[in-house]
This record gives structure tokens, sequence and C-alpha cells, in this order.
């Protein structure tokens, strides 16, 4: 064979292959490309097919939910019925079964939010999400581990294991959730895990104390001891005490003002330095912490017979937290041999939080104490292996972090840890301040410490009177709660509870140095001596986060509490009588601003008319004319807002704008306070003009600057109140497309409807505790998480605009009733 | 009609591999077909992008229906075709039209070159 016919062999075969291997190239190509994630687009090829992807989450709008199911980890037989709002009404012999059906149903509804909320607890985002801009949600993650997260759930799971209740049920509840997750296909998982490419994880016990600590972050994880002591350095002791009072006048605690109180069974000691090394001391910080929503708060009240219309006593409630899709709370009766409670529950946690049972209804509002304080740490050098205490160098523990980043190698962070707590800020961190730190701070805080506030949940399902719920109450230690009780027979009752630590005052209010164990917290106050109130002569009791005890109270509880909510609960349950549960719905959803009934008259008295052109005369007619209602449509409030706010401006921006470290600017009521006492309050002055301002002046001119911004706002459709404000239900990942946007509600945060932005009243409640009880309820939300659901926000139009639906607790003989719509059998099974 | 055969006959693997396997499975489905049935290059790839774009447009519209378009409204402002299930439907379509067209494409040159090791032999 010549070398012309191998030659011609090769050409032909190349002149086959290569347009081959072109097209296995991009064929090849083109699967990589869609089988991965680039940037926030998930892996399309994955996403849009129509066997596994996204399409998989269209659930049918009819779709039929019942049926039949051997489920491994039941011991009875039991049976689900689900009502037309998809509100489960589960039947189960034992309260294991319960909890495994409980578990069963959050996975199956819920899934993906409740492994999210604990990943958020465990600072594990940036393993799903990637670092965020700026590296920001690294410094979440690093925030929440350095904070101890993680142990505190380790502890908790300690101790709720140690209760062989409470651990027979977690593992129920826990093998519930993953049974279902083990049924999953690669197209069920819900949406949310296709966007973001990755898979669900075992759920495990440990799961559920994250879940719980994470609560505790919500609700006991705030504090303002960076900006006040940086305040100290700035401001003399009589401004401070100006700018940041202790106490309030307007101020109508939980537990009214003339209440005695026990003696103190523990007296704490301010140390004998405090003067000099504490309250006198000028240091100031950088660092920026990461806090929970501020206004994370609520409403609760009971009324007792002799003031409604039935004779009975009615209990109401309405927590405020973050209004998410899916949303925190998930709705059901639980109904076993032993007891049959109705209510919301956090997928992600066994038991009923908020409900009703057949003797007696409970709810709760947080109580707002400071429980997280910081402490100097003096290290030896910069390996912060040492550090100086009680006049010696100590050896500092540490602990390594491994923060996963996806697209990103392992970050490793290292934190020390001493006596009071884990070092939370140090040179290699300083939270979210673009600052270093050149101190580092250790963070002592009560969630930390082992508790098992479960345990209260699970007394409280078959709790019967008083005494049943004084005992629930006791498992409960942080995050402080009002917890707010009525019964069938006629009781009503509120307990401050929590396990809350004896102050000196001014203790923990700013940075305390940490250099001997004489700023530590010395003892915990006694549960008995936890404010509260049984059967109350004026026939109710109520809280709203506001102060709990007057100034008789022997134990220093700084002063970060709201008055507002609370003065005009009180105020209205005084005067209302044969209550019934309408009046309830109107008062719960009561759009009255008290805070801007006692501005109106001081702005209006000091504005001076003659400095208005026409515009402005007419945008202050329309708040002279204004009812002092949050409503929808109301122009008023969008007015006030902007003038209040211009006011603060004009008063404080020149003191606080001369300071580049992080403060906190006074309350709203701090300085509405100030101004109806003391017309010439110090702060009127600007500092930067050689004339001294008058109350007028600082009035008039904070209204000339809002009325640019109110022709603007009419401009944009945004001068009425509601789309000024514009609610929303925001999907967890904030996306616009999966949260219901531009909410048509009122309220704002003095209003008993405190419906913000993206905050508000995220369940109400409201029990007449008749023979057979009558309940209503809405959330913001619904059953489903599954944004391709009918019911994933079943409830949100009816509840932005005050309506509510019946809770139905539905009896064994209406299982053939119309509101079931599906029922689901289940059996014990062996896989 | 062979060129409809080769077709429904990629549809039908398709959906089949798709119960199955991952959901690029469809790919070598194609590529099988049109690798074992002789077909031009062209034709080829557009048989398994006729198979694929029907496949998918009905399946996603099937499921898209039933849902009265709830979910594909969101995804559609996500991705973002302006909220619009007809566009994603068809973007749906054209993903695997693409990825049907491209593997049924190879799998024909793998026949080709067959046949013209064949057809050598013979002369």
């Amino acid at each position: 064979m010549g070398l012309w016919p191998i030659l011609k062999k090769t050409l032909l075969l190349s002149m086959r292959i290569i347009p081959f291997l072109i097209s296995l190239l991009l064929t090849a190509g083109l699967i990589y490309f869609l089988d991965n994630q680039w940037g926030k687009i998930p892996p399309l090829g994955k996403f849009l097919s129509p066997q596994h992807g996204f399409w998989q989450n269209a659930e049918p709008v009819d779709k039929n939910f019942s049926g039949e199911l051997s489920l491994p980890g039941l011991k009875d037989r039991a049976s689900v019925y689900l009502d037309q709002y998809l509100i489960p009404h589960v039947y189960s012999k034992s309260e294991a079964d319960a909890c495994y059906i409980q578990g069963y149903l959050h996975a199956k509804f819920r899934l993906w939010q409740m492994e999210f909320q604990t990943f958020a607890a465990a600072g594990r985002l940036s393993e799903i999400l990637g670092p965020g801009d700026n590296d920001a949600l690294v410094k979440y993650d690093r925030s929440m581990r350095r904070l101890g997260m993680v142990d505190a759930a380790q502890r908790a799971l300690a101790k709720m294991e140690g209760d062989s209740v409470i651990k027979k049920d977690c593992d129920a509840y826990t093998s519930g959730v993953n049974d279902y997750i083990k049924s999953l296909k690669a197209g069920d998982l819900p949406l949310e895990y296709k966007l973001l490419n990755y898979q669900p994880e075992p759920w495990s016990n440990l799961k559920i104390a994250l879940f719980v600590k994470y609560m505790a972050f919500d609700l006991a994880g705030a504090d303002n001891d960076f900006e006040m002591t940086n305040a100290k350095s700035i401001f003399s002791k009589t401004d401070l005490a100006k700018l940041y009072p202790s106490a309030i006048d307007s101020a109508d605690p939980i537990v009214p003002k003339g209440t005695n109180f026990l003696p103190p069974g523990f007296v704490p000691k301010a140390p004998p330095t405090a003067d000099s090394l504490y309250f006198s001391n000028r240091d100031t910080l950088t660092a920026t912490e990461m806090k929970p929503e501020k206004s994370n708060g609520s409403n609760n009240w009971a009324v007792s017979g002799s003031k409604t219309l039935s004779g009975r006593p009615i209990l109401c409630n309405d927590p405020h937290l973050s209004t998410n899709l899916p949303a925190i709370w998930y709705q059901m009766q639980i109904r076993t041999d032993k007891y049959n409670v109705y209510g919301v529950s956090f997928p992600g946690a066994p038991y009923i939080v908020i409900g009703f049972n057949d003797s007696c209804a409970w709810g709760v509002t947080n109580a707002g104490r400071d429980v997280r304080d910081y402490y100097t740490i003096k290290f030896k050098d910069d390996t912060r292996r040492e550090y100086w205490f009680d006049s010696a160098w100590k050896m500092a523990d540490r602990r390594i972090d491994t923060i996963r980043i996806k697209g990103r190698p392992d970050y490793y962070d290292t934190v020390a840890l001493t006596v009071f707590g884990p070092v939370m800020y140090d040179p290699t961190f300083n939270g979210f301040s673009n600052v270093t730190s050149s101190q580092s701070y250790a963070v002592h805080w009560k969630a930390v410490d082992s508790s098992n506030e479960l345990g209260t949940f699970q007394a409280m399902q078959s709790a019967t009177d008083y005494d049943d719920y004084k005992h629930a109450l006791e498992h409960f230690r942080c995050p402080g709660q009002n917890f707010i009780f009525a019964t069938k027979s006629g009781h009503i009752a509120i307990w401050q509870q929590g396990e809350f630590p004896a102050k000196w005052k001014g203790q923990g209010l700013y940075v305390m140095p940490g250099e001997d164990s004489s700023y530590m917290w010395q003892g915990s106050i006694r549960t008995e001596e936890n404010p509260n109130m049984l059967d109350p002569d004026r026939g109710f009791v109520s809280s709203a986060n506001q102060l709990p005890v007057d100034t008789s109270y022997p134990y220093f509880l700084g002063s970060d509490f709201p008055p507002y909510r609370g003065l005009i609960i009180n105020r209205r349950l005084s005067q209302m009588h044969a209550i019934t549960p309408s009046d309830m719905i109107k008062l719960q959803t009561d759009n009255y601003d008290v805070f801007a009934e006692m501005a109106k008259p001081l702005l209006l008295r000091n504005i001076d008319m003659s400095k208005l052109d026409e515009e402005g005369r007419k945008y202050l007619n329309i708040f002279k004319l204004w009812n002092l209602r949050n409503d929808t449509t109301e122009q008023g409030p969008v007015i006030f807002k902007y003038w209040w706010m211009h006011l603060q401006g004009e008063v404080y921006d020149d003191e606080f704008s001369k300071s580049s470290l992080p403060l906190m600017r006074p309350f709203e009521s701090t300085l509405l306070e100030a101004l109806l006492k003391d017309t010439s309050y110090s702060f009127i002055d600007n500092i930067n003009t050689p004339e001294k301002e008058t109350i007028g002046q600082v009035i008039t001119q904070a209204f000339l600057k809002s009325v640019p911004d109110l022709i603007q706002a009419n401009k944009d459709d945004k001068i009425t109140w509601a789309k000024y404000k514009d609610t929303w239900a925001r999907h967890l990942l904030r996306i616009p497309a999966l949260s219901r946007t531009h909410l048509p509600i009122g309220g704002g945060t003095h209003c008993i409807n405190a419906a913000k932005q993206f905050h508000g009243p995220s369940w109400r409640m409201i029990v007449q505790l008749t023979k057979k009880t009558e309940a209503y309820g809405i959330y913001p939300g619904g059953q489903s998480g599954n944004p391709g659901s009918p019911y994933y926000d079943t409830f949100v139009d009816k509840w932005a605009v005050g309506e509510y639906l019946p809770l139905w607790v539905m009896d064994m003989d209406e299982i053939k009733d119309k509101r079931i719509k599906w029922t689901m059998h289940l059996k014990p099974g062996d896989q | 009609m062979k060129f409809v055969i080769i077709t429904l006959l990629i549809a039908l693997l398709s959906f089949l591999s798709g119960l199955y396997l991952p959901w690029w499975g469809f790919a070598v489905a194609a590529f099988l077909v049109s690798a074992l049935i002789q077909q031009r290059p062209g034709l080829a790839f557009l048989a398994g992008f006729t198979a694929l774009f029907l496949l998918w447009a009905g399946l996603s519209w099937s499921m898209d229906a039933p849902n009265n378009s709830i979910l594909s409204k969101k995804i559609a402002e996500i991705l973002p075709l302006d909220g619009s299930s007809v566009a994603l439907i068809l973007v749906t379509a054209l993903v695997g039209a693409l990825v049907g067209g491209l593997a049924a494409l190879t799998g024909s040159y793998v026949h080709k070159r067959r046949s013209q090791y064949l057809e050598e032999e013979v002369v």
C-alpha cells in the first residue's frame, strides 16, 4: 500500500470525525452549561426540565391531598383532616404520634423554610447563598457563630433531651420530618432548593434546638451597648440623661403603677470602681452590630367576664414579627387522648406555641429585657491567647469555626473564649463596620445558658388551670415573654416570664470593664418576683412590650420599651364594656395613633403660619383636619411622618453629626416628652449657629423641609399612608416575584395594628372562652410554603383588610362536615 | 414518514428517560435513536429539536394549565420574561429542543461514519 491511500483514508476519516467531535463537544458543552449554576441563575436545564425542575412545583389548583399513607415512625393509626384552608385537624392516640405527624406535615408543607431558618440560626447562610454583597453573609455567619448560637443550641438540646417527654416528642417530630424527606424524589423538592441548587439535609433534634435559639436571638438578641458607650464618650452626664432617659412620664406599665413588689431576694451591688472605670469612662468603639428587627414586639390582652357580653373571658394576641412568606406560623388543631389544642406552631419545632385548648387560652409578647452585655478584654498580644483577668494572665480557650462559602474556599474563624463568653469583636472581626477594631469585646448572653423552653409549650397543650400555667412557665428562661392566660373557669393572668439577671442601676447599659469579675452578673431575679397579675380588679391584663413595672421595682431594667401601644390598649380596655369578639377584632386592627395624638397639638401650637407658602398651607390644613388614624387613604400620617423626621433632624443633627461613631438617636418618645415638658429643651439650639433657636423655629423649619418631600411623594403617588408605607408579605429570599407586595393595610409602629413595611401582626388571634370556644384568627401567609400552590398566600388579602376567619375546633362527629376537603389516613408501616 | 417516526421515538424515549435519569437523560435517547436509524445530519437535528420542543412544551403546558399559571407567572418574573407564562413555556421548550437537536446531530455522525466505512469496503 502506498502513502496516498493511507493519507486518503485519514483525510476521509477526519472529515467524518471532525463534525462528530464538534457536534459532541457542542452538545456536551451545552449540557454542562445548563447543568451548572452561573451567578444567581439556577442550572437552567435542571430548573426548566418539566420532569425535574420548577414545573413540578406547579401544584394543580384542585390537587387532591387525600390518601392512605404507611409511615414507619407511627405507633398507632391516625388521621389528618384538611379543611378548605389546608389547615390540618390531626387526630392521634398519643402525644408522640401527634409530634411525629406535626413534623411530617411541617416538612410536607414548609420544608425549605424550616431548614433555611436553622441555617440562618447556625450561621450557615454563605453555604447556600454565597458570600453576599461586600461579604455581608459571611459577616452574618461569623456573627451568629461568634455569638455562640450553635453552642447555645447544643446546650439546650442536652437539657431538652434530659426531659424524657420532650426527648420522646422531639425524636418523634424529627423522624416525622425525616420520613417525609426520605419520600421525596428530586422533582418533589421545594422550589427554593431548585432556585438555589442544593439539597435538604436530614433533620435532627439539634435543628429543633437551633430554631428555638433563633427565636431567642430574634427576641432577646438586641442591645444598644456599643452606641450607648459611644454616646457616653461624647455627651455630658446631663445630656445623656436628656437623650436617653431611663423612664418616661407617659408610661403605663404592664403591672400598674403603685403595685407592691416582694422585697428583693437578691440585691446586686455596683462595683466600687463603677464611677471611675465605667460611668466616667470615655472609650469609644467602632463595631457595627448585627441586630434583629428592632420592632419585634407584640400585643396581648385578656379581659375577665365582668367586661364581656358573654360573661366569659376573651383573650387576644398578635405577635409582631417579620411578615415573611412562607409565613413564620403554621396553623393546626391537634387532638390526642389527653388534649385538644388549636393554634399556631413554628415549622421547625413541635407543639402549639400560641393557641387554646378545651380549658384555656394563652399568648405571648416580647419582654424586651436586656440580657446581652459586652466586656472589654485586654489581651496580652495579637495571638489573643491570654487575657488579663483578676490580676493575672489567663489562658483563653479557642474555637475554630469553619464557614463554608458557596463558590469559595472555606473560611476559618478563630474565636477566643473568655470567662464572660466568646469574643464577639476583635481586630479580625468588627461586625458590619468597615473600620478595624483595635480592641476586643466578649459577649455575655442569657440565651446560651441551657434551658428547655419547649417544655412550656408541651405543658400548655394540656393545661387546665392557673396552676398548670404557672408550672408550664417554669421551663421558660429566654427569650423573656409576657405570657397571657385566660380560662373557661373565668380567670385571667399575665406573667413576665424568663430568667432575668438582677442588675445594679446602669449595669450593662454600656460596654463594661472585663479585667476582673466585678462587673459580671451577680445573680438572677427569683421567678416569683417577675411582674405578674392574676384577676385584677380592673378586669383586664395586657402587654405591648412597654416597661413592665414602675420605678419602685427593685431591679434595673434598661430603657428600651416602646410606650404607645400599651397606652392605647389600656385606655381602650378601661373604657370598654359588654365586649364581644367583634369588638376585639376592631381593637386589634385599630389604626389610631396615640403618639400623633400627643404630638399634633404640640406641632400646631408652635408652627409659624406666616412662613408657609400655598403648598405648605395646603398640607398643613390636611394635617390639621387629620383624625389621627393611620388608615390606608389618609394623608395625615405621611405629613406627620416627614414632619417628625425633619424635626428630629433639626433638633439632633447638629450634635450627632459631629461624630462618625455608631450612635443611636433618641427614641421618638424621648423627643416628644422632652418638648412637651420643656419648650426650651437644650438640644433645640443649633450649636452651629450663633443665634439660639426656639421651639417654634425648629418646628416650622422641619415643616418647611417636609413640603418638598410631600410634593415629591404626591408626584410618586405615595402621599396616602398605605402607598407610602408599602407593606409586603416578603419571601425569605427577598425575591419580589415570590412576595405579596403593596398590600392595602394601615396602622404602623405606634398603632395597635402595628403593620410596617416588612413587619407586623404575624398572627392575630381572638379567643372567647365560652362553653363552646369562639375563636378567630388570621395570619399574613398561607398554609402551603410552595409559591406554586394556591394555598401559598390564602390569608394575605383578608389579613390586610382586617378580616378574620373563624378558628374551627373540629369535633369527632364533624368528620363529614363540608369544610373538610381531604383526609389523610395514616397507619404505622415498616418502610 | 421516517422523520415523523424518528421524532416520535425520540420524544417517547426522552419522556421515559425523564422518569429515571437526570434531566439530561433525553440527550442520550436522542443520540441513540439518531445513531441507530439513518438520517441526514440536518434532518436528525430537526428531529431531535422538534421532539424535545414538542415534549417539553407539551409537558410544561400540561402542568401550567391545571395550576392556572400561578407559578409560571412568578418564575417568568424572576428569569425575567415579563411575567409571561407563554414565553416561559417557549423558553423551556427551546432549551430542551437545542440539547435534543444537538444530541441527535451528534448521533447522526456516528451513523454516517459507519455507513461510509461499509461503502468503502464494498468498493
